[in-house]
């Protein structure tokens, strides 16, 4: 089902989790999400054991954690970038993460669809972006990460498409304006 | 709350990617509290690193691994949903997890200049601490062989033409000259990040350098 499944649908999934611990749905994300986590990791320096555990731990999180994610502010596959970002920097640097506060409003039990499927489209179209890139930009980017850039690393590469990038922060930002309101 | 100074885009990506020291994550998850801007910036960031997730390379998964998940699920505690940090009266959550107490209840050192210090137990890499700027007291001036973040609290500093208050981030690149002076009417409380020990120009704060550990 893999192919066909979008990023909307992933987002489905997931309230099926929350709503009904749904096994099924389980199933189909972490056949989906769990390679990437593990083959993330390796990259990110990482032994194939501990990959693999890892992975699984970041797939128990999201079942976990499940009540927390927000359809309308982040898409599944980035709010799996960020379990797994959290769980590299403990396992391999063994550092804490502070976390700034929660934003005063938690998910929404009814989220406005469009909201949802903005927020769901982003990662998709940040990959195409991505993928359209000179491989040399591509490389960097995954590096940082892949947490094998300093600050001062990103900070010299002035050929970094961030202008690219931020085009589309507007968005995000007016998602966080129409919460604010 | 009027927040002019953000994080830059480099600092976004780095904080977003997981690349800096705890220090570094420290003061921009305790500004990402105060500035919904930075936050946004970040949440961008955080989108391109889904991106990188889903566009990447796959791993073959160990046989069984689904069914090993389904048993560390079954296996976690029951969710805790109070264990989020509390924000601490003036204090943003994150650093009062550090701190454990509110500006009120810092234990202040004594730094010299009337300037006080409080230092944070962070990871290695970089190092943190709360400074105390007396009203109209300028630090003395210097320069970074690294980076420096410099977050307001309480009060306001002036560096040049420009005025720093509670929630603005000031980043301070290697090579850098800054002179911040607290604002004349109020102390000025900052969090200050720093990856390498501060260049002072004059004499006497360079001898006590080794004493102050900034």
């Amino acid at each position: 089902m893999a192919a066909d499944v979008t990023e909307t649908d992933w987002a489905a999934l997931i309230i099926r989790v929350r709503d009904h611990q749904d096994r099924v749905a389980f199933a189909a994300l972490f056949r989906h999400f769990a390679p990437r986590v593990k083959g993330f990791l390796m990259k990110s320096g990482a032994s194939p054991q501990l990959a693999e555990e890892c992975a699984q731990d970041v797939m128990a999180t999201l079942w976990q954690k499940a009540h927390l994610f927000d359809p309308a502010r982040a898409s599944v596959a980035t709010w799996v970038f960020t379990i797994a970002r959290n769980r590299r920097i403990d396992a391999l640097r063994k550092a804490r993460r502070p976390e700034p506060e929660d934003l005063p409003w938690g998910p929404e039990p009814e989220p406005d669809q469009a909201e949802v499927y903005e927020a769901q489209q982003e990662s998709e179209r940040l990959g195409e972006a991505l993928a359209r890139l000179p491989e040399k930009q591509r490389v960097l980017i995954q590096r940082a990460f892949f947490g094998d850039l300093s600050h001062s690393e990103i900070a010299a590469e002035t050929g970094l498409p961030l202008g690219t990038i931020k085009s589309r922060i507007r968005l995000a930002l007016d998602r966080l304006r129409h919460h604010m309101s | 709350m009027t927040i002019r100074h953000h994080i830059p885009d480099t600092l976004a990506m780095a904080y977003a990617a997981g690349d800096l020291p705890e220090a570094f994550n420290l003061v921009i998850a305790t500004h990402l509290s105060m500035s919904d801007e930075s936050r946004a910036r970040v949440a961008t960031f955080e989108a391109l690193g889904g991106a990188v997730i889903e566009t990447g390379e796959a791993a073959a998964l160990d046989e069984g691994s689904l069914d090993a998940c389904m048993a560390r699920i079954a296996g976690l505690p029951p969710v805790p949903r109070a264990a989020a940090p509390r924000r601490s009266g003036d204090m943003p959550a994150p650093l009062a997890d550090y701190v454990g107490t509110d500006l009120a209840g810092v234990n202040w050192r004594p730094v010299g200049l009337g300037v006080r210090q409080s230092i944070l137990r962070t990871g290695p890499g970089a190092t943190a601490r709360l400074l105390m700027i007396p009203a109209g007291q300028a630090m003395p001036d210097h320069g970074h062989n690294g980076l420096e973040l410099t977050l307001v609290l309480k009060g306001a500093f002036l560096d040049g033409a420009d005025r720093f208050g509670p929630g603005d981030i000031e980043v301070a690149d290697p090579g850098m000259q800054h002179t911040p002076v607290a604002e004349a009417w109020s102390d000025c409380v900052c969090l200050v990040a720093s990856d390498a020990p501060l260049r002072f120009q004059s004499l006497i704060p360079r001898l006590a350098q080794p004493f102050l550990r900034i």
